[in-house]
This record gives structure tokens, sequence and C-alpha cells, in this order.
């Protein structure tokens, strides 16, 4: 017997610590995972909240939300590449000037 | 007993996994003897033939002297992954083959079905999502190495994993249209029953979707770092890609997690194209019953005849034991009671087994790709080949049901 | 308590736990290998669910390629060690305390809310799992347009990435 609230709470701690991450890392790429994490918390609710209702609704948001994943990290990573390669860093710091 | 019979499912499943380990352990101990056999008499060689007779202890001696040599770790290597890297690979390897039936689900004990440890509604995609994972084993052994040819290595591996994971699952997609069905024992229950006007050729899909039974098995290939396909650890260009660093126990558990690779891959081509379990003969000819008795019994003698004539000393003695057991295993297979049981077994190993002599036949015919002809055939011919072949069996299907 | 529940924490501990060290460890790498663990548990949580086909797409898309391209990516840049932030004060005495009074207060209002005592998982531990087949009806007819309109991101995600990734030479 798992009430629905539980799967929320670790929801809502797992997107607090993807924020946390997001905010407290200086990699790029680490602060990407940081946001995969947080839709990855998200998509606990949903499904959570799919079962709560018993509605697959929520399933295909699941869905679209890991498609648009893996769009968004084909085009961060590539983004990162480009970074990498112009200023040979990956802190997040020193890319803080428009111009190059 | 009374505990037995209240957690059936946990005692019979325990007993299939140990059970399962045990044969499956012991299969790959001997696929790297058949496999080196097989090459020999390709090359014109005679293989392994020191220890043992035919050098059947050959396994025997090659993992007690992987066991006994020093593991060495590299003082720059990343310590955890280091370790992590073989266990996960070996692991995942194994777990895929839980999923496979190697049986008809309709023989039962204590209301389990014997020849399944997990029968899984979306078996198919359970499979692939284990395979999908089986890349960090190959990719983090690189990585944690700190060293350039691993790290080569590992590059080269996981991006061609993932290239021809998408050729793999496509190809496979057609089966999943045609089957409507995404666990093994409904896609195999699928393909029972006879052509209408040929009644003797058997309803496999093999026959409607042989563009994807070419591209998966090439796929597959790949996707187990086989030659041609076997890039990642070319020894020409890379020493040994990514397990170069790799010594003793550690190095045994890459291979092992190899060839169980190779054989899941061979389940499932005879899974997905062959029917599994099903004989390929109606059910009207009856003698198919005696099949794998009587083969074995053949073989019972004409490994008894072989040990009189050609046999001396010691090997004498161990293949009279050889012989004994297939002699014996022939004689129980013969038993009524145990005679239909065994035929969904023998059938789908008999499969599986001409599955790995294509693999090794492969590997001493075929020279191996270059890095950039591997990548443009599997984007450039391999992906478009298995996407054609899904519309077109998307398109009939949709013209059949109208 | 009951399987399904102890199933549950197990899981919820190895996510939480996994996501602390994709906090912690300096190496990208082992922030990677940390938020892959994360997505086991959830692909865990979600068979829990009963959303088996979720479950599967979640290993098979994120763990098996997504997770595997950032992997890739750290490999071939090299990436190495992360320089350490220095924490601000307001964060470190005013950011991590209202953080953890924000969740708290979440966690105890969702307990209070009527949704809280909805019970995802039926005793015995057995779920009705969600049909896949059902799923696919509603993504090709009340979902199709979005379907579609994913399939045109992806094609401009994939231009986009060639566009970028391409060498000006």
């Amino acid at each position: 017997m798992v009430p629905i609230s539980y799967y929320l709470v670790l929801s809502a701690v797992l997107f607090g610590l993807g924020v946390v991450a997001f905010v407290i890392k200086r990699n790029i790429i680490t602060i990407f995972m940081a946001i995969e994490l947080m839709l990855n918390a998200v998509n606990l609710a949903f499904v959570a909240f799919a079962r709560a209702w018993n509605q697959l609704d929520g399933l295909v948001f699941v869905f679209f939300v890991i498609v648009v994943a893996a769009a968004e990290a084909a085009v961060g990573l590539a983004i990162v590449i480009t970074i990498m390669q112009n200023r040979d860093t990956l802190n997040v710091e020193r890319v803080n000037s428009l111009k190059f | 007993m009374e505990f037995v019979t209240q957690h059936a499912v946990l005692v019979v499943s325990l007993v299939k996994i140990a059970v399962l380990l045990f044969v499956v352990m012991t299969a790959l101990a001997y696929l790297t003897w058949f496999e080196r056999k097989v090459v020999a008499r390709i090359q014109s060689r005679w293989g392994p033939y020191y220890v043992g007779a035919h050098g059947l202890l050959q396994p025997l001696a090659d993992g007690l002297k992987f066991l006994f040599k020093e593991d060495v770790t590299p003082p720059a290597a990343d310590k955890l992954l280091y370790v992590m890297a073989p266990f996960l690979a070996l692991a995942l390897a194994l777990t895929a083959l839980a999923l496979i039936p190697f049986g008809p689900p309709s023989v039962q004990v204590l209301g389990q079905s014997v020849f399944i440890v997990a029968n899984s509604n979306i078996g198919l995609l359970f499979l692939f999502a284990i395979t999908s994972i089986g890349v960090y084993g190959v990719a983090l052994a690189g990585w944690s190495s700190n060293s350039k040819y691993p790290l080569l290595g590992g590059l080269r591996s996981s991006a061609q994993m993932i290239s021809y994971e998408v050729s793999l699952t496509l190809s496979v997609v057609g089966v999943l249209l045609l089957a409507g069905s995404f666990s093994f024992n409904g896609i195999i229950a699928s393909q029972a029953g006879y052509y209408h006007h040929a009644n003797f050729i058997p309803r496999w899909y093999v026959i409607p979707q042989i563009v994807g039974f070419l591209c998966y098995i090439t796929a597959a290939i790949a996707e187990t770092n086989r030659i041609p396909f076997d890039l990642p650890e070319a020894e020409t260009e890379l020493v040994a890609g990514f397990h170069t660093e790799y010594s003793s126990f550690k190095f045994a558990m890459f291979f092992m997690a190899e060839y169980a690779n190779m054989i899941t891959v061979s389940c499932l081509a005879t899974i997905l194209f062959f029917g599994g379990w099903l004989s390929p003969f109606p059910d009207t000819w009856t003698w198919q019953l005696y099949l794998p008795g009587a083969l074995l019994i053949l073989t019972g003698i004409y490994c008894g005849y072989d040990t009189v004539r050609e046999m001396r000393g010691i090997a004498q003695l161990q293949f009279a034991v050889v012989t004994l057991l297939a002699l014996g295993i022939g004689v129980i297979c013969l038993i009524p009671a145990v005679m239909p049981v065994i035929q969904g077994l023998f059938w789908f190993v008999a499969k599986v087994v001409c599955f790995l002599f294509f693999y090794v036949w492969i590997r001493g015919t075929l020279p191996r790709f270059r890095y950039d002809q591997l990548m443009s055939f599997g984007w450039k011919l391999l992906l478009p080949v298995s996407l054609a072949n899904l519309v077109a069996t998307a398109f009939v299907l949709a013209v059949r049901h109208g | 308590m009951s399987l399904p529940l102890i199933v549950f924490f197990i899981c919820a501990l190895i996510a939480v736990v996994g996501a602390i060290l994709l906090i912690v460890s300096r190496e990208p790498i082992h922030s990677a290998l940390s938020l892959i663990l994360v997505m086991m548990a959830l692909a865990v949580l979600y068979l829990l669910l009963g959303a088996e086909f979720i479950a599967a797409v979640q290993i098979i898309v994120y763990a098996g390629a997504i997770m595997v391209l950032f992997v890739f990516v750290i490999m071939v840049l090299n990436a190495g060690e992360e320089e350490r932030t220095n924490w601000s004060r307001i964060a470190k005495f005013a950011g991590l305390p209202l953080g953890f009074f924000l969740l708290m207060w979440m966690a105890h209002w969702m307990a209070d809310a009527a949704i809280g005592r909805t019970v995802a998982n039926s005793g015995g531990g057995t779920t009705v799992a969600f049909s896949t087949v059902e799923l696919s009806k509603l993504l090709f007819t009340k979902y199709l347009f979005p379907f579609e309109a994913t399939s045109i991101l992806i094609l401009i995600a994939i231009l986009g990435a060639l566009v970028l990734a391409k060498r000006e030479n």
C-alpha cells in the first residue's frame, strides 16, 4: 500500500535536488544533467497521478517529455562541444562574454 | 514442504535462476571451445587438443589460468569504475537471458512454467532495455583505465553500439507489427501453423520479414562487437581496445559477457524469426518426437567408436565419460513421459546452436571493417533499409486489414 | 510493511542518494553515473505503478541513449575535475533552511490533502498494469497532433545538432 503522496514527496525531493545541482554546479555538462534530473522528477509525478486517477493521459505526457528530453540532449550536447572548441573550458563562469 | 507450496513463485524462480546460471556458465565455457575448434577447422588447424580429449578440458584450464593470474589495477585508473565495469558488463549480459523462454509455457511445475525465468508482458522491450545499458560496461572500462588505447576503444564502442542499436530495434518492429505482442511467448505462439498451400512450410517470420532478419543479424553482430564489426577491440589498431588494461578474472568477465551477449542475440533471432521452441515439422510427423534421443544416441555411438579407436590413456577415460553421458541422456530422452517435455527445448537449443555456428563461421570468413565504413554502413545502408522494411510491413498490414 | 512499500522505500532511497551523489561528486562522469542510478530507480518505481511501457522507455531512451550521449561527450571532451563553487553566505544561512522548510511544508500539505490519501498500489503487491495497446491508441488518436509535432521537433533537433557540431573548414 503506497499512497500517492509518497511518490509526490519523492518527486519533489528529486526536483529540489535537481534545482540545487543546477544552481551550484559549474560544469556545463553537469548543469545539463541537473535539468534531466528535474525532468525525471516531473515524470515520476506524472506517472503517480496517472495511477491515482487511472488515466493514461499522464503516461502520454511522460512519453512526450522523454522525447523532448532526447531532442534537447542532442542539441544541448552539440552546443557543449562547440563551447569546448571555442573557449577550451566547460566552466560556465568562464563563458560569460557574449563575444569572443 | 509447506513453505515450498506457499511460496511457489519464489522457490521455483530461485531454482530456475540457479539452474539457468549453471547451464549458461557451462555453455559460455564450451562456446569458447566450440569457437576455437570451428575457426581452427576453417583455417585448417586442429585447435585446442592437448588438455583433455579433443581439448574438452581446455575451458577449465583457461578458467583456472585466469583465476590464478595477478590482478593488476593501473595506478592512474579510476578505481571504483575500473572494478565496476566488468561486473556491470557480465551482470547485464546474464540478466538478459532471464527473459528468454527456452521452451513452451505449458510445461509447468507448481503452477510455474519451467522454461522461462521472468515471464513479462513486455519481454522484448525489457531485453532491449538491458542490452541498451550494456554499452556502459564497455564505455566505462575504456574511460576508467585512464590510458589512450582503452579510451579510444571505449569511444568507438559506445558510438558503434548507439548507432547499431537503432537499426537493431527498427528491424524487429516489423515482427512486432505482425505479432501484435511484446511478450516472447506471444510472438512465438503467433508463428505456429503452416502455410495454406504448402502445408509443410512453417509460418515463421523469417519468410515475410527476410529483410528485417538480415538487418537484425547484421546489427546484432555489430552490437556484440564481433568480427567484422569488432572495431572497439581491433588488436591491430588498439592493442585490445577497451580491455587492454584488464587482467586476470576481470578480463575473463568481459570475455564471458561478450559470449553471453552472443547467446542472447542468437536466442532473440530464434524467437523472433525462427519460431522459438516450435518444431519445423507438422504435428502429424510423429517420428520427430524420437529425434532428440536418436541424435544423442548416434552422437554417443560415434564418440564410443572414437574412444575405442583413437583415444589412449587418460583421454580415453575422459571420452568414455562423454560417450556414457550422451548415451544416457539420449535414452532418457526416449522415455515416453520425458519425450514431449524436451521437444521445445531441443528445437530451441538446436536453432540457437545453428546461429552460434553462423557467428563463428562469419568470424572465420570476413575481414574487419574500417571505422568510417562501419559508420556509413550503419547509418546510410542498414538504417534506411530497416526503416523501409518497417514502412512496407505497416503498409501491407494496413491494406490487408482494410 | 507490505512488499510494495518496501520496494518503494528502497528505490526512493537509491534515487535520493543518486541525486545527492550527482551534486557531491567532482568528476562529471561520476555525476552521469549517479544520474543513471536515479533513472534506474525511477524505472523500478514506474513498474511498481504499473506503467510497464514507460519503465522500459525510461531505460531505453534515458539511460540507454541520452545518458550514453552524455558519457560519450564527457569522454570525447575529456572533461576533468570540476572547480569548487564558493558557497555564498546567503545560500548557506537562508537558502538551505528555507528550501528545507518549503519541502516539509509541501510534504505536509500533500499528506493532508485529499490526493494524499489515494492509494497507488493496492495490497498484495499486484497493480493492474496500464495497457500498452490503450496507450498507443491514445497516442494515435487524441494526441495525434502533438505526436506528429514531436517528430518535426526531433527532425529540427537533428539538423540543429548537425549544424552546431559541424566544423567550419
